[in-house]
């Protein structure tokens, strides 16, 4: 397998001067293509800015991520562009654009591509609706669908360019837990079916079963894991974990890579 | 660990390109059409259509501020149209005007003698005096006064080319004749009806009857109400302190295959500094600038055309900024899924092409229905030429584009790192 991400020595700060707040402090992470990484932790403890600095949506201060070979630091505004139309999202709020149906919406995403005719991109979006579950919802807009049906369309949209890696926000925060675990079982499956690595942030217990890894942060790090912890089983083989802080201090079920 | 970070850093600084050189975008450049204008300019539409009441707010102030535009115009060529009425129907290469002459409504008075110091240039085969006067006309139906404007000249020298004047000429060598422009204000009574009706009409301008033996068109004006008709002789009468020596206006009538502006040139020569030679260009230009700069109402309907653009550009701004910051977020999504600035640039301005196209249309069709009201109403020539409407046109264009070009700094706002 080849390394997706490669994060290396990675911190951020907001602010300046007395007003600085160190956000990532000299972090560390590898995702290999194919591979679903789940990111949990408490609010505020930088996953958020690690995905938007993986997805190149901010420029990175200090430290190295090569993401799908091409190392963010010092790119510049174009060239984070480029690096993004490579790289699916899926958001909290699954980001739909409202005026648009839902195959239109998946279209969207390949027409950062000039290539192609618009009969193409939206046959190629009306399969990648299919592939989600949504037959049949090709013309629907997004205020006609349900909360899960919207992130199937997200999923979609993430997936129709085959990106070779998917970043995940909060998928299933606004789901029930049926729709959630459907909803990541879909974006595990498909993207694994791609040899696409998924990087998911969740607070969600329900579904960190579902990838090859969990990694928690906390201020700002990976916590702290042991080489060895890469031999363990992965965690999609436990059921039944209590609430969130009980699953961090599981280390030994818990994987991260150790720099 | 921040040594990768620098080295990284470090080589793209020294490094010519990027190394994302070999997938990175295309250089972006200014092209006038491109399939990113295609796309956006779908998305746009698509935009625009998924809120219809927004949509017709918008198209609406795209439209109130074309009619704006378009009436302000119209009332704007009305008042040069109808004010150089009387100088484009002066027929004749030369004119000599008094200096002090700024508007032919309000001519000082030459000497006609300058008329035959004129005749001394070859060229010249005959000079015409024009007389124009002011003097109160009494409606024949109600007895009301009004004034009106008199024009009196020698018909047979073929000086003044009025619509409907050439089969009046021999009636209106007779003393006392005139012929009413049927295009005056109602205000002097229905002239043209009374005529058809009785066959001729006693009128009486200032203290003297007078015979109607026709109508002419000429057109009120911003200067005069009405006009009539006349011979020198009757205008005279009319205003008897109007000397046959005293001109208004001399027209220099050339010898065919004379060259008028070097016989201009002869004749300033020639002839004291108490006249000015202008071409017949030259006299309209003078009329026209003098309603456009020396009077007011020239400033105000430039100032009120000029409101008219800025209210519209504050209306589509208006419009395109409440748009992007609703749609703040999907723009974010949008760059957050690898669409540039540039690309969203095109959607903002297409939505401001398209509102700028569906605001013109029927912008169009209401100032068609309020010019023809207004012109009923002021009797003045209100046309809604082509050519205005194609100015218009391009105006309105510019003004949505100006409107969407600002709202672009909105627009920047939208951080793709927001999404997360």
């Amino acid at each position: 397998m080849s390394t997706t991400v490669e994060v290396q020595d990675l911190s951020y700060a907001f602010g300046a001067g007395s007003l600085r707040r160190p956000v990532l402090v000299n972090l560390n992470l590898a995702v290999e293509a194919g591979e679903v990484v789940l990111l949990t932790g408490p609010s505020g403890s930088g996953k958020t800015t690690l995905m938007a600095l993986i997805g190149a949506l901010r420029a990175l201060q200090e430290g190295s991520c090569i993401v799908l070979g091409r190392e963010l630091g010092g790119a510049r505004d174009r060239d984070r562009v480029a690096i993004r139309r490579r790289i699916g999202f899926v958001f909290q709020d699954h980001r739909l654009l409202g005026f648009l149906t839902a195959a239109q919406n998946v279209a969207m995403s390949l027409e950062v591509d000039p290539a192609g005719s618009e009969r193409d991109r939206m046959r190629r979006a009306v399969a990648m609706l299919e592939a989600v579950g949504l037959a049949g919802y090709a013309g629907a807009r997004p205020d006609e669908l349900s909360g899960g049906q919207r992130q199937r369309v997200a999923i979609a949209r993430a997936l129709v360019r085959n990106p070779g890696l998917i970043l995940a926000d909060e998928p299933t925060a606004a789901l029930d837990r049926q729709s959630g675990a459907e909803i990541t079982r879909i974006l595990c499956e498909l993207a694994r079916q791609r040899s696409a690595a998924v990087l998911i942030v969740t607070h969600d217990v329900r579904i960190l079963d579902m990838g090859d890894r969990v990694l928690a942060m906390e201020d700002g790090r990976i916590g702290a894991v042991s080489a060895s912890d890469r031999e363990l089983p992965p965690l999609r083989r436990a059921r039944g974990f209590g609430p969130l802080e009980d699953v961090v201090e599981m280390s030994p079920l818990v994987k991260g890579s150790a720099s | 660990m921040n040594m990768l970070a620098g080295s990284a850093v470090g080589s793209l600084g020294k490094a010519e390109h990027s190394p994302f050189y070999d997938f990175a975008l295309p250089p972006e450049r200014v092209r006038p059409w491109s399939p990113d204008w295609a796309r956006a300019s779908r998305l746009a539409w698509r935009q625009l259509r998924a809120e219809p009441a927004r949509l017709l707010a918008a198209v609406t102030g795209v439209m109130f501020a074309a009619i704006l535009v378009l009436m302000q115009l119209g009332f704007r060529a009305a008042l040069f149209d109808t004010a150089t009425a009387l100088p484009e129907a002066l027929h004749a290469e030369l004119f000599l005007s008094n200096p002090m002459t700024t508007a032919l409504f309000r001519a000082e008075p030459i000497p006609r003698a300058r008329g035959f110091q004129a005749l001394a240039v070859p060229e010249v085969l005959k000079a015409v005096p024009i007389y124009l006067a002011q003097a109160p006309w009494r409606n024949p139906e109600n007895g009301t006064h009004r004034a009106i404007q008199l024009i009196g000249f020698d018909a047979e020298d073929d000086a003044v080319k009025i619509v409907g004047l050439s089969p009046l000429v021999p009636a209106l060598k007779r003393v006392d004749t005139v012929a009413f422009d049927s295009s005056s204000r109602p205000e002097f009574g229905d002239i043209a009806d009374l005529l058809a009706r009785d066959g001729s009409l006693e009128v009486q301008i200032g203290s003297l009857e007078v015979r109607v033996v026709g109508t002419v068109r000429l057109g009120a004006s911003f200067g005069a109400d009405g006009n009539v008709v006349m011979s020198d002789d009757t205008l005279r009468h009319i205003v008897p302190a109007i000397r046959a020596a005293d001109a208004s206006v001399l027209a220099l009538k050339l010898r065919p295959g004379a060259n008028p502006l070097r016989v201009q040139a002869e004749l300033k020569r020639l002839l004291p500094p108490d006249v000015v030679v202008l071409t017949h260009a030259q006299l309209v230009q003078r009329e026209h600038d003098y309603w456009d700069s020396t009077t007011p109402i020239g400033v105000i309907f430039d100032f009120c055309s000029l409101l008219s653009i800025f209210i519209g550009m504050v209306i589509v701004y208006q419009i395109l900024f409440t748009d992007i910051v609703s749609h703040l977020r999907e723009y974010a999504t949008l760059k957050a899924m690898g669409f540039t600035n540039s690309y969203l640039n095109k959607v903002v301005i297409s939505e401001a092409l398209i509102l700028a196209v569906l605001g013109f249309v029927p912008g169009v069709a209401g100032s068609m229905v309020l010019y023809r009201y207004a012109a009923s109403a002021t009797y003045l020539a209100l046309d809604l030429t082509g050519q205005r409407c194609a100015w218009v046109f391009l105006m309105t264009l510019a003004m949505c584009i100006c409107a969407g070009l600002l709202t672009l700094r909105k627009l920047y706002q939208a951080d793709p790192a927001e999404v997360f």
